[in-house]
C-alpha cells in the first residue's frame, strides 16, 4: 500500500503543518499602520513630538492615549456591528447593499416607537404618533427595529434564494426601497426626544460594548455551529452544500435575515446615539461595511474570512481615520488612502490565493 | 422480492423538455455486487444515477432498495437511505477541511435545542473520520488541511471516505478517477477492493475498460438513454463491450428499434 499513498505523515494531525491564519496577516498590517503614524508624529515637524498611541503627558495610570483608542474604537463600533452581517452573507459569496439605508430606515421605525410624552415640560414637537406611543418601554422600539429588519432581510434572501435573482441586485433595490422608506415614513422630517432609557443604548462607549458582545457571539456561532459550517460550504461550493443535503436555499434566506437584524440594530444604536433620527442617516454605511469585511480578508468568492477578520478589518479603518486626523491631514486625503488600502487588500489576497494554489 | 436484491428500478424515464435523456431503465443489482454502468457521453450513465440518488426527479418509474418502495424528494433522502454517492464534480467544499466534508449536511452536534445553532462536536466527527480512512486505507497527511490544499487523488479518497465513514447499504461512484494520475487512480481502485471484499455493492461509472474489467462483475451498458445490454464480465471481452457500445451490436432483449 506504500507506493500509493500520498505524503509522508500518515494520519497524523501535525501543528506545525497548519497554515499561518490570514488574520495574522491583517494585525500585522494594523501594527504596520499604527507603526507608521507614531514615526510621522514623532518627526515631522509640525507636530511637536505628540503621539499617536501613547500617553505623552505625565501620567502613571496609563501607558496609552486612551481618548484616541476610544475615538478609534467608536467610530468604527457601529458599521462595524453591520460588517458582522455583510461578513455572513460574503462569506455566503453574496453581497448585501441594502444594509446602509436599512439603518436610515430602522432608525426612523424605532425612533418613532422610542418617543417622550413631554420635553422639558412641553409636548414632544417631533412626535410622529399619538400618546398611545409615548413613553413605551424600551423593548418595544426595539424588537420593531428588529422585526423590520429580519423582513427586509427576508425578502433580500427570498429574492436571492428562490428567485435567483443576483445578491447585487436584489439588494441594490432595496437599497433604494430603503432609503424610500425612511423618507416617507415621517415626510422626510427628522424624529428626534427618545425616551431614556432608548437613549441608554447609543450612550457612551455602548456602541462599542454591543459591537463586542456581538462580534464575539458571531465568531463562536461561526466556528462553532451547523450554521457556520454551512454557511462556509454554500460558500465554498454551492453545488456539493446542495447535494450533501443542506437547504441551500433556506440557509441562505436565514443568513440575509441576520444581517439585515445586524444591520437594524446598528440602526438603533446609531439613532440612540444621535439621539435623533434622519432619513440621511447611514450613508455609505453599506460600502465601509463591505470595506471592513474585504481589508478583513474575507474573499468575494465566498467561503474564506472569519468574523476576527472584519474586526481587524474594522480596526484598520478606524486608526487611519483617526490617525489621518492625528497628522492633520485633511478628510480628502483619507477617503483617497481608504480606497487605495481597500484595493490593496483585495491585491494581496488574491496574490497569497494564487501563490498557495 | 427476495432481500438479496439491493436496488431495482422499472421503466426509470427522465425527460428534459424534448431530450430523452433515459428511457425504459430496467436494471437489478444484488447483494454485494459490483456493477460498472458504461456508454459514451450522453448516453444516459449520470442522468440514471441522478434519478436513483434523488438529485433530480424522474418523469416516470419506480425504483426498490432492499424490497422497498422508494421516491427520494433531494439527495439528503437518499443518504438517509444509505445511498452514497462519489459525484462526478466532487462535492467537496474547497474551503472546509476532511471532517468537515464527510460530515457535511450530517454534522455530529450537540446542544440540538439550539436548533440551526446547534454546536459542532468537533471531536467525534476528527475521529470517526479517522476510523473511516483507516478502513479505506486511505492517507491523507492532514485532515485538518483545507480540501483546496489537496492534490486531486487525495480529494477523491476523501469523496470515497464518505461511503466507507458512514456504513451505507449502496456506493455509486461516478467516473472517480477521470481526473486522477496513474498512482492515485490506484489508490481508488484498492479502496473499491477493499468495498468489494467488505461485501458493499456498488455501481460504477466508468470510461476506463481495464479498471472495469479489473474491478467488477457485471457491465450495463447504455446508449442514447437506452440500456442496451447487460454483460457478465466472464462472458465479455473489452472489444465485445466496445461494440455495444458504439452501436454495432445490440442483445436482442433490449433491441427496442427491431421490435
Amino acid at each position: 500500500m506504500a507506493d500509493t499513498s500520498h505524503g509522508t505523515g500518515g494520519l497524523t494531525f501535525d501543528k506545525s503543518k497548519r497554515s499561518w491564519p490570514n488574520e495574522m496577516n491583517i494585525l500585522m498590517a494594523l501594527v504596520i499602520i499604527i507603526v507608521i503614524f507614531e514615526i510621522i508624529g514623532q518627526t515631522a515637524p509640525y507636530m511637536n513630538g505628540q503621539s499617536f498611541l501613547f500617553d505623552t503627558k505625565d501620567r502613571f495610570d496609563s501607558i496609552f492615549n486612551e481618548a484616541r483608542l476610544q475615538i478609534i474604537i467608536l467610530q468604527v463600533a457601529i458599521i462595524g456591528i453591520i460588517a458582522l452581517g455583510v461578513t455572513q452573507v460574503i462569506i455566503t459569496a453574496g453581497i448585501d447593499l441594502s444594509s446602509g439605508p436599512l439603518v436610515a430606515a430602522t432608525a426612523m421605525i424605532a425612533m418613532s416607537f422610542a418617543q417622550t410624552e413631554l420635553v422639558n415640560g412641553f409636548p414632544n414637537p417631533k412626535a410622529l404618533f399619538g400618546p398611545w406611543a409615548m413613553d413605551l418601554p424600551v423593548i418595544i422600539p426595539v424588537v420593531i427595529g428588529l422585526a423590520f429588519g429580519a423582513f427586509i432581510g427576508a425578502i433580500n434572501g427570498t429574492f436571492i434564494a428562490y428567485f435567483r435573482i443576483p445578491p447585487f441586485i436584489a439588494t441594490l433595490g432595496m437599497f433604494l426601497i430603503c432609503r424610500g422608506i425612511a423618507l416617507w415614513w415621517s415626510g422626510g422630517n427628522p424624529i428626534s426626544f427618545p425616551t431614556d432609557s432608548y437613549a441608554w443604548i447609543g450612550s457612551g462607549m455602548m456602541p462599542v460594548v454591543w459591537f463586542v458582545i456581538l462580534a464575539i457571539l458571531f465568531q463562536l456561532i461561526m466556528s462553532f455551529t451547523v450554521y457556520g459550517k454551512h454557511t462556509y460550504a454554500i460558500g465554498s461550493n454551492e453545488e456539493a452544500a446542495r447535494m450533501s443535503g443542506i437547504n441551500v436555499k433556506r440557509h441562505k434566506v436565514m443568513v440575509y435575515m441576520i444581517a439585515s437584524m445586524l444591520a437594524a440594530f446598528a440602526g438603533i444604536v446609531l439613532s440612540s446615539k444621535a439621539v435623533t433620527a434622519q432619513a440621511g442617516m447611514g450613508e455609505f454605511y453599506e460600502l465601509f461595511a463591505i470595506a471592513m469585511a474585504v481589508i478583513g480578508g474575507i474573499s468575494l468568492q465566498g467561503g474564506r474570512g472569519s468574523i476576527i477578520g472584519t474586526v481587524l478589518g474594522a480596526m484598520v479603518l478606524g486608526v487611519i481615520r483617526s490617525g489621518f486626523t492625528y497628522i492633520k491631514l485633511d478628510g480628502s486625503y483619507q477617503l483617497m488612502a481608504m480606497g487605495g488600502i481597500i484595493i490593496a487588500a483585495v491585491i494581496l489576497d488574491q496574490y497569497r490565493q494564487r501563490n498557495r494554489a | 422480492m427476495s432481500d438479496e436484491i439491493v436496488l431495482k428500478t422499472e421503466d426509470l424515464t427522465k425527460h428534459y423538455g424534448g431530450v430523452h435523456a433515459l428511457e425504459g431503465a430496467n436494471f437489478e443489482l444484488r447483494k454485494g455486487e459490483h456493477v460498472a454502468i458504461m456508454g459514451d457521453n450522453g448516453a444516459g450513465k449520470s442522468t440514471f444515477v441522478r434519478q436513483i440518488t434523488g438529485v433530480e426527479q424522474r418523469t416516470r418509474g419506480k425504483v426498490w432498495l432492499y424490497g422497498e418502495e422508494v421516491n427520494f424528494s433531494g439527495p439528503l433522502d437518499a443518504r438517509e437511505a444509505g445511498i452514497e454517492t462519489v459525484f462526478q464534480t466532487l462535492a467537496l467544499a474547497d474551503d472546509l477541511n476532511v471532517p468537515d466534508n464527510l460530515f457535511l449536511g450530517r454534522e455530529k452536534t450537540f446542544a440540538n435545542w439550539l436548533g440551526p445553532f446547534r454546536l459542532l462536536d468537533y471531536k467525534g466527527m476528527r475521529e470517526d473520520t479517522i476510523d473511516g480512512l483507516n478502513r479505506t486505507a486511505v492517507k491523507i497527511p492532514n485532515i485538518r488541511n483545507n480540501i483546496r490544499n489537496m492534490s486531486g487523488g487525495q480529494r477523491q479518497c476523501v469523496a470515497i471516505a464518505r461511503t466507507a465513514t458512514f456504513a451505507s447499504k449502496l456506493t455509486i461512484m461516478d467516473e472517480p478517477t477521470a481526473a486522477l494520475g496513474v498512482q492515485e487512480t490506484a489508490q481508488v481502485e484498492n479502496i473499491i477492493r477493499t468495498l468489494k471484499e467488505a461485501g458493499e455493492p456498488l455501481i460504477l461509472i466508468s470510461h476506463n475498460m481495464r479498471q472495469v474489467m479489473d474491478l467488477v462483475d457485471r457491465i450495463i451498458v447504455f446508449r442514447r438513454g437506452r440500456i442496451c445490454a447487460n454483460l457478465k464480465k466472464e462472458e465479455t471481452d473489452g472489444q465485445d463491450v466496445v461494440a455495444y457500445i458504439t452501436g454495432a451490436k445490440t442483445q436482442p432483449e433490449y433491441d427496442v428499434e427491431s421490435a
